[in-house]
């Protein structure tokens, strides 16, 4: 099944990941090889199928909604690659 | 044990040794970590090893062993960890850039248990960077070799784990299964790999790929040691909503289990062509190991395998492309530099802190969950996982274990197929299904290839079955009795 580049710069802009050109160029050819093979459940009639999610049959589990302190902002903060004070530092988010 | 070194002792022989205070914990941990520095540079099979840690666990061991307590199972015992569990104070890297100077602020419930049972934390083992890949070679930090070849691949993503095992650098060790990652290592590296049922081991601190199928489990030298850790390890646990809440059988003993009457189920489809010559002649051994101990051979099909692998390649990647949303410079890792505004830098970090592996199985997820496609692939994929899961409910009504192939080769040479991502991915083919369907599994070594190259045989079981399994193997492992330290010369 053939990708065209337009669509693999579509997904890394939706994954935001930057790609270089050469990136660009082999994912187009892997993408486009993976998806014909993967393609290949088409031929399996899977109306009334029922989906699954999750292997193992079970409910919800329940927890009473209380609120346990943590106890190390410290060991949290020092893994930030930038910080100020108490806060993760990030470059600006509204762009011109 | 006179005569034997002690790094190849088995974890039980070890753990008794400490306990009839034949050796120290000390004794024992001073003589992995030097067998790790002298052997470890052929195989790499570590990201980081522990030496003061190690030494400063194990003296507590031996104090508190000289006031007569013990911690349990594993009290003083050497072990080490796939470096996807977070291990508090200790770099957890997932082999990956991006996670690169990663200190976790707390213990993954896998590493806390193995510290309460009295384990010896050595070091973090190498992988396939977030566990993708079935060679170790997808590693930032290079590939492990296999200490029987060590031109060729250890098998992966566990492959650290499985080599350093089959080295004697450490008497076991926890890895991570998604789609084979701890049993088709074990089967390239000649020793005992077990995936436990979804939902018997905490995921609480194990970096997650594939929430719905990855599970942790234990890489040892023998089928009971196996067993002793699976024990320590298993357990329901708050912290993980997917854990189940059911005891802990007793693994150990299911390892003496009689397989008298057993059903032993073949799918034809796990036969069929592909398979190795050398492979085959050794799986047909471990059944008439099974056999010759009253076991029954029943032949049977699973007639949704050919599909199992394009279904596993569309939820796995978009499972994963959800879970390494996270990874975006923000909190933790590593940041790209320049750039001018938050999406670039997180789009920069993300290209440059992951590697090719990790991007194509982004973007295949990606790909697969976003508008207009969802239906037809992801959709699609979960209908046929219920169809496979389906083959192994009608099978297991009429057999109690499934005997297979873990992988179609014995283990190939590093480069060989790193260029190639589907032929990697078939690598896996035996050992998909049984992540898809939750079920257990394990590898145990049954033969040789012409070449001295080890081969597993894999056994599926029910859902939270693994004591039959264990069962069965053992009795393969008691037949057909292979050496399981690769002869490596120091």
């Amino acid at each position: 099944m053939a990708i065209t580049r337009e669509e693999v710069l579509h997904v890394a802009r939706l994954a935001r990941l930057a790609l270089s050109p050469a990136e660009v160029d082999k994912m187009k050819e892997q993408l486009g090889s993976i998806l014909s093979y993967i393609r290949q459940l088409d031929r399996l009639d899977t109306s009334g199928v029922v989906p699954t999610s999750h292997a193992i049959e079970m409910g919800t589990p329940f927890r009473d909604d209380s609120v346990e302190p943590f106890g190390q902002k410290e060991e949290i903060l020092k893994n930030a690659p930038d910080r100020e004070e108490d806060f993760f530092r990030v470059p600006r988010i509204i762009e011109d | 044990m006179a005569g034997i070194p002690v790094h190849a002792w088995t974890l039980i022989e070890a753990a008794r040794a400490i306990r009839d205070k034949e050796i120290s914990s000390r004794e024992l941990t001073r003589a992995l970590l030097s067998r790790i520095e002298r052997i470890d540079p052929k195989i790499h099979g570590y990201i980081t090893v522990l030496p003061e840690t190690a030494m400063r666990e194990a003296a507590v061991c031996d104090e508190e062993l000289a006031g007569g307590h013990t911690r349990g199972p594993l009290h003083g015992v050497p072990v080490a960890l796939k470096d996807i569990f977070c291990t508090k104070g200790v770099r957890t890297t997932c082999a990956s850039r991006i996670l690169d100077n990663f200190d976790p602020p707390y213990n993954a419930t896998v590493t806390k248990k193995l510290r309460e049972a009295g384990a010896v934390l050595l070091g973090k083992h190498n992988m396939d960077e977030f566990a993708m890949g079935s060679s170790t070679e997808t590693s930032r930090l290079g590939p492990t070799r296999n200490p029987w070849a060590t031109d060729r691949i250890p098998g992966g993503s566990s492959g650290g784990t499985a080599a350093a095992v089959a080295a004697g650098t450490c008497f076991a060790g926890v890895g991570t299964d998604t789609g084979g990652s701890i049993r088709q290592p074990a089967s390239l590296c000649g020793v005992v790999g077990m995936k436990p049922t979804y939902g018997r081991v905490s995921r609480y601190g194990m970096i997650a790929f594939a929430s719905s199928l990855d599970q942790g489990g234990p890489i040892a030298r023998s089928v009971p040691d196996a067993a002793v850790v699976l024990a320590v390890i298993a357990g329901h646990d708050r912290r993980d909503s997917t854990s189940v809440d059911i005891p802990v059988p007793d693994f150990l003993a299911a390892t003496e289990r009689d397989v008298k009457g057993m059903r032993v189920g073949l799918p034809r489809e796990y036969f069929a062509g592909g398979l190795d010559a050398s492979v085959r002649e050794s799986v047909e051994r471990a059944l008439k190991a099974l056999l010759s101990r009253g076991a029954q051979a029943v032949e049977i099909s699973l007639p949704h395998t050919e599909f199992a692998l394009s279904t596993y390649y569309i939820i796995a990647p978009a499972e994963a492309s959800s879970n390494l949303a996270r990874y975006d410079g923000v909190r933790y890792g590593f940041r790209a530099d320049g750039g001018t505004g938050l999406i670039e830098m997180m789009s920069r970090t993300r290209g440059e802190g992951f590697g090719a592996e990790v991007k194509r199985r982004i973007m295949i997820g990606t790909y697969v969950l976003s508008a207009g496609y969802y239906e037809a692939y992801y959709g699609k994929a979960q209908k046929v996982r219920t169809l496979l899961r389906r083959d192994f409910t009608e099978a297991f009504s009429g057999v109690d274990v499934i005997l297979t192939p873990t992988a179609p080769t014995p283990a190939f040479r590093i480069g060989e197929k790193v260029d190639d991502p589907l032929t990697m991915y078939l690598s896996d083919i035996y050992t998909i299904p049984c992540n898809l369907a939750g079920i257990p599994g394990i590898s145990v070594p049954c033969g040789m290839s012409p070449d001295g190259l080890p081969i597993g045989a894999q056994l599926l079981g029910k859902h939270f079955d693994e004591e039959a399994l264990f069962a069965a193997a053992a009795a393969i492992e008691r037949e057909i009795p292979l050496p399981r330290l690769a002869p490596l010369e120091e």
